[in-house]
């Protein structure tokens, strides 16, 4: 394994059409999806013409992107010098209403990944895509997976069926636990409800900014409900979420907990201080100001070093040329940023890579 | 006796020597017990049919309790021990809120925010009419009663024809300093359906006000209900972030350039954040809003402001003085919340390094503006 370069902790292996899953699913499922019909189950939290969901200058002739391990290699890690990226697949199978037809598209994905992505390039690693749709299933496909060390986390959509700190989705937070994954968020939803308090926005551009304000939520109910309490060794991983909005919700999380904790007695450490120990962040979208003054203001009041991850989040677009980090950083926290950081977070990132692979 | 005693004689008395403030966000409410829940004390603007119907059916909401909030509140009213006048709840004896909050705090301007007006409340016809006789309440027993106070025009909001009719009823009547919305609606208040409302204000010279709560039937979280009232009282600002994303999206601010919104009890801090969010993605996406003309942190800049309360308390300090900068010292009004449990109080809410001109425009000079009271 290259011992420098950066770590990238959010690219997106595109799948590229439903055919190719076709190897892993089982009869059943791959009969289910000819005879009825199924239609691709690209989700619209990245509709594959927007110009956010690919960037121009990555968008192959057929208009796609990252739909082979080379092409990832040659635009998202030959040109940053990356050491190692973390794949996070964003086809919406954990959206289908069917739990079991749910978990056989998240294993299928699983399996295409280590097949098609993971063996045939070593710089790579994986999440964990789990069926949502049932927390036991999920739990069935961590363990089936997580021996496969090259599968680095768990990943879920900041939008389910229920709040992510319930306890509906604890049996998923002690598989990663006891695996030793930390559980990734990434933006994104499987739309049981919608993406903003207030109803349904109308336009995608509002879909995509209330990522932000999703994960906000989204942490605050695990928070509350304890998790980080439960799971002492558990880190969560923000993804594709921005991140300066994290000093400005810290401090009222924290401000509330002050003024009502007796409503969760269980939470005995103060809000901001669980989140900057156990809680990390992708770096991409970026979300600063233009300034690089302020974008170091910013830094200073996240009040951490180590709660940034760096990612290019490839193949959306989110930055051109190789802009993947912002102005304004101090070259110390760039470099933590950069590898320390994402070595820290991941255990098995620190592992070297070794072929075992899923049964 | 060799005891050391402070000369006071050359110090005033802390009231005399304090500034006048505005104060954005008080809540009056309707004296007395409540049939369905609505105060008996409107029976006075309500007309027999409606006292009728709220005796026989009450009030409902997209909620599941008859009587209270979705979320049991962490104390009683969701308020200040100390507020309860006697015999009676919360903000609904003016006399007890003079000498409690208004003089003590030298308020010279107060925003009256009612709460419990029949905004969200499902049947149409009775959410009119209760909103129009909580107007008509405001100036018969608060703002005819105190010269400091204004009143809010509520209006129900998920009925823009009926809202409209209200505007124009109180347009000409200078108790009337804003219109009032919860920010919690069946649809993002970007979306059409409630543009008349805007338009009718912008016509009127009335800011918009939202204020947090309110009946939409949708969860907090994209991921469904939460547990706690803590969610929800955080979750306040992720709900106006979103309906500001939409009013911003949608084009309101393009298509009503004079429009003033106020954010009410939602926080500040995340202002920024949120513009340079809505810049960097539009920069990207914009060809599906080809009607905005400007970036969205400039509508923001132009069009919105935020009240203090609950102000974030960063350590340091000095963020919140940095956040405000982002966000601009004339866009924040300070606001109490007065009488409830995390009221801010004037003297130390906002423990921050600001110059005179910087304390005068959050605390004064900002609302006189907004509200049009110079």
């Amino acid at each position: 394994m290259q011992q420098s370069g950066p770590i990238d902790c959010d690219v997106h292996p595109s799948v590229p059409s439903l055919a190719a899953l076709m190897p892993y699913l089982d009869d059943l499922w791959r009969d289910t999806a000819v005879r009825r019909g199924m239609d691709e189950l690209n989700t619209i939290s990245y509709p594959s013409r927007s110009p956010l969901t690919v960037r121009a200058d990555w968008r192959d002739d057929a208009g796609k992107a990252a739909t082979t391990p080379q092409a990832l290699a040659a635009q998202a890690l030959a040109p940053f010098g990356t050491r190692l990226a973390i794949c996070n697949c964003l086809y919406g199978a954990q959206a289908l209403f069917s739990e079991d037809m749910g978990a056989a598209f998240a294993r299928a994905i699983n399996d295409w990944i280590a097949r098609e992505w993971l063996d045939r390039d070593d710089r790579l690693r994986a999440s964990i895509v789990v069926p949502m749709q049932n927390p036991e299933l999920a739990v069935d496909e961590i363990n089936r997976v997580a021996a496969d060390r090259r599968f680095v986390q768990v990943l879920l959509l900041a939008g389910g069926d229920q709040p992510l700190g319930k306890r509906h989705w604890w049996p998923i937070y002690a598989a990663a636990e006891r695996h030793g994954l930390p559980v990734g968020i990434h933006a994104g939803s499987t739309y049981r409800h919608p993406v903003t308090p207030v109803g349904w926005p109308s336009y995608y551009t509002e879909d995509y900014v209330n990522q932000a304000p999703s994960m906000q939520t989204q942490l605050t109910s695990m928070v509350a409900e304890g998790v980080f309490t439960r799971h002492p060794a558990l880190t969560v991983v923000l993804m594709e979420s921005g991140v300066t909005w994290l000093p400005a919700y810290l401090w009222r999380l924290t401000k509330f907990w002050k003024g009502l904790r007796a409503e969760i007695p269980w939470v005995s450490d103060p809000p901001i201080s669980v989140v900057r120990e156990r809680v990390r962040l992708t770096l991409q979208p970026f979300d600063g100001p233009p300034d690089a003054a302020t974008v170091m203001r910013v830094m200073e009041h996240i009040g951490s070093d180590e709660v940034l991850l760096f990612s290019t989040d490839y193949p959306h677009w989110q930055f051109d040329g190789l802009d993947a980090i912002p102005a304004g950083l101090d070259p110390g926290l760039a470099q933590k940023i950069m590898a320390e950081n994402p070595l820290r977070t991941y255990p098995r990132l620190q592992q070297t890579a070794h072929t075992e692979t899923v049964a | 006796m060799n005891v050391d005693v402070l000369n006071r004689s050359g110090i005033q008395p802390a009231a005399a020597s304090k500034v006048g403030i505005a104060d954005g966000d008080v809540h009056p409410r309707p004296a007395g017990a409540g049939i369905g829940g609505v105060s008996k004390s409107l029976y006075p603007y309500l007309s027999k049919r409606w006292q009728e119907h709220v005796e026989s059916f009450g009030a409902i909401y997209r909620q599941p309790w008859e009587k209270g909030s979705a979320y049991i509140k962490g104390q009683p009213q969701a308020s200040r021990r100390d507020a309860f006048p006697p015999g009676g709840m919360p903000g609904s004896d003016l006399a007890f809120m003079q000498k409690q909050h208004l003089d003590p705090n030298n308020v010279v301007l107060g925003i009256l925010n009612p709460l419990t007006s029949g905004q969200g409340t499902q049947n149409p016809e009775l959410s009119a009419a209760l909103t129009h006789a909580t107007n008509e309440w405001e100036v018969a027993e608060w703002t005819s009663r105190d010269s400091r106070l204004r009143a809010s025009v509520v209006v129900p909001y998920e009925d823009a024809v009926a809202s409209v009719k209200e505007i124009e009823l109180r347009a000409p009547d200078a108790n009337f300093a804003q219109v009032l919305l919860l920010s919690r609606t069946a649809e993002p208040l970007g979306q059409r359906r409630y543009w008349p409302i805007y338009e009718a204000a912008a016509a009127a010279g009335l800011p918009i006000g939202v204020h947090a709560f309110g009946y939409g039937g949708w969860p907090i979280t994209t991921g469904g209900w939460g547990s706690f009232y803590l969610e929800e009282m955080v979750g306040h600002a992720q709900a106006q972030q979103a309906l500001l994303i939409s009013m911003i999206f949608e084009g309101v601010f393009e298509r009503i350039p004079n429009l003033k919104v106020v954010l009410i009890e939602a926080g500040v801090a995340w202002g920024a954040s949120l513009a340079w969010r809505m810049d960097r993605q539009w920069t990207k996406l914009k060809a599906e809003t080809p009607h905005l003309k400007m970036l969205p942190s400039e509508y923001m800049r132009r069009n919105v402001w935020f009240t203090t309360q609950p102000i974030e308390e960063p350590e340091p300090r000095e963020h919140l003085a940095e956040a405000i900068e982002w966000l601009g010292w004339d866009r924040v009004l300070f606001a109490t919340d007065y009488p409830h449990w995390d009221f801010d109080d004037p003297a130390h809410a906002l423990p921050i390094r600001m110059t005179e001109a910087q304390r005068r425009a959050v605390f004064l000079e900002n609302a006189k503006s907004v509200y049009r009271l110079l």
